[in-house]
């Protein structure tokens, strides 16, 4: 039987955090990444509110080099970054022998927006002599995939895919197909973001964004306040690795594998038939061999529109059981964001699997039409074996993906665990 | 073209806007003669360089002009030649 792919690595860029490490920390301490818009002056939109991974934070220039810097867009610095941290984190060792075995697959919703904007400014205002070389692809969707396969000779299978925040997990699920076509290891995940006033209009033309200037009462699922989201930027890119793979390269650890995966697509609207979210939550738990009482956790895709709140609250109680599963939502700290919004949730599931903490859904105070338990407090120290992770996309897009924890050693890691907070306590 | 002499100071400045820093190489000596892709350029680099050459200098250069240009030297005598 094949065995599933495992992730050896993570690379985290977030709004409440930088590198896996400050970013795990911060989503279990309930620290938010989301403020009034810097990027830009947001006063005169309907939305003023972002989570952003301030350049003042990040500091671009310290870590990359210029000729990179040159030719990318912020998110773009971002997920290059994040890439680098996921190989450091796995250990993986450059070498041109590999390159053919090991590619680069991410999602994204719009590409490099702030550059692009800027670009068609200078066109608009100076004329096509004044628009940089590198808008011909720094702008383009698929511009991560490609400087991070360039940077890291990574020249195996690629690509990428656009289905909204539903892309996080459909890039990892098209990552575990290309393993099981015989590549070896795969970067992949999403980081996405695009806070500029280009891509504020085109977002808040979605009708999702929450108008609300209140960075505690500005994004709140499965509660009775819920007015849309937080746009935000960031993301997560993870090494995921054939098994047999990792384990032949002496891969240092593996934080767990990627059980099961399905997708579906909703109905059209107005036909009066039943949303496809339920039979993709199925659909990955069969996939995944897993029962749903197996299931220790579910990380939401919280739109945090009444309606969508509560198509996903049914689903996942009709899958699940009434207020049968713990449910939670970090993204409530960082805002969504979109196509690198599930490839963090997957990271925080992982992390969430490795410490045996389920990380909270801040200032939420769940409404009772929900039928799921919203986690609002840190929970743990636990034993979490298997998270389900939902994703959706706008246009009608639902992805699910089950996360394992690394086989064989539950019972020696419940004692770690035990051992570090007991260290902790102290 | 511009009576403005163009030299290699003008030539980095403009590179290192456009394309940003040179690859911090040893280029055997003298940088005149490193080859874009000795400075880590590629090809997009060049053609940004040669744009913002023609803004700030009016100096038209096609592709069969800019395949020739393979060196940092080569650049120079081609804008010089107007």
């Amino acid at each position: 039987m094949t065995r599933p792919p495992v992730v050896t690595g993570i690379g985290v860029v977030a709004p409440n955090g930088l590198g896996s490490v400050d970013y795990w920390s911060a989503t279990c301490a309930g620290i938010s990444g989301i403020r009034a818009v810097e990027r830009f002056d947001a006063q005169g939109y309907a939305s003023v509110l972002a989570g952003e991974v301030r350049e003042k934070d990040f500091k671009a220039e310290e870590r990359l080099p210029g000729r990179l810097l040159a030719q990318t867009d912020h998110m773009t610095r971002l997920a290059l970054v994040a890439a680098n941290w996921a190989l450091e984190d796995a250990k993986v060792e450059g070498s041109t022998r590999d390159a053919l075995d090991r590619g680069v697959i991410t999602a994204s919703s719009a590409g490099g927006f702030e550059f692009g904007q800027r670009e068609l400014q200078n066109l608009w205002r100076m004329g096509n002599e004044y628009v940089s070389a590198y808008q011909s692809f720094a702008w383009f969707y698929a511009v991560n995939t490609g400087q991070i396969s360039i940077r890291h000779g990574l020249k195996g299978p690629s690509g990428v895919v656009v289905t909204d925040q539903a892309g996080g997990l459909d890039a990892i699920a098209q990552a575990r197909r290309q393993l099981r076509r015989g590549s070896k290891l795969i970067l992949c995940g999403g980081v996405d973001g695009s806070i500029c006033p280009w891509g504020w209009i085109a977002q808040m033309a979605g009708g999702r964004v929450s108008h609300s200037d209140d960075p505690a009462a500005a994004y709140l699922p499965f509660d009775d306040r819920a007015a849309g989201h937080v746009s935000a930027e960031g993301g997560a890119i993870l090494v995921l690795e054939d098994a047999q793979a990792a384990e032949d390269r002496g891969a240092p650890k593996v934080y767990g594998e990627i059980a099961g995966y399905a997708a579906t697509f909703d109905p059209q609207p107005g036909t009066g038939r039943e949303p496809a979210l339920k039979r993709a939550i199925v659909g990955a738990l069969a996939d995944a061999g897993v029962a749903h009482d197996e299931v220790d956790v579910v990380f939401a895709d919280a739109a945090a529109v009444p309606s969508m709140d509560q198509i996903e609250a049914d689903a996942i109680a009709a899958v699940f059981g009434v207020r049968a599963v713990l449910v939670t939502a970090p993204k409530s700290m960082t805002g969504r964001m979109y196509a690198g919004a599930a490839a963090l949730d997957v990271a925080a599931a992982l992390l969430a699997i490795r410490d045996g903490l389920i990380p909270p859904t801040i200032n939420v105070r769940p409404a009772r039409r929900y039928p799921v338990e919203v986690v609002t407090a840190l929970r743990g120290p636990m034993l979490v074996q298997v998270a389900v992770v939902i994703a959706r996309g706008q246009g009608g897009f639902n992805s699910v993906l089950v996360v394992r924890g690394p086989r064989g050693n539950a019972g020696r890691k419940r004692e770690t665990r035990e051992a570090r907070y007991v260290r902790q306590d102290i | 073209m511009s009576d403005k002499i163009f030299e290699l100071t003008d030539l980095m400045r403009i590179l290192r806007a456009g394309a940003g820093a040179e690859q911090d190489v040893d280029h055997g000596g003298e940088i005149l003669d490193a080859t874009f892709d000795d400075l880590g350029y590629d090809s997009i680099a060049l053609l940004e360089t040669a744009g913002r050459i023609n803004r700030e200098y009016g100096v038209t250069m096609d592709d069969d002009a800019l395949a020739g240009c393979t060196t940092l030297r080569r650049i120079i005598d081609r804008v010089n030649a107007g």
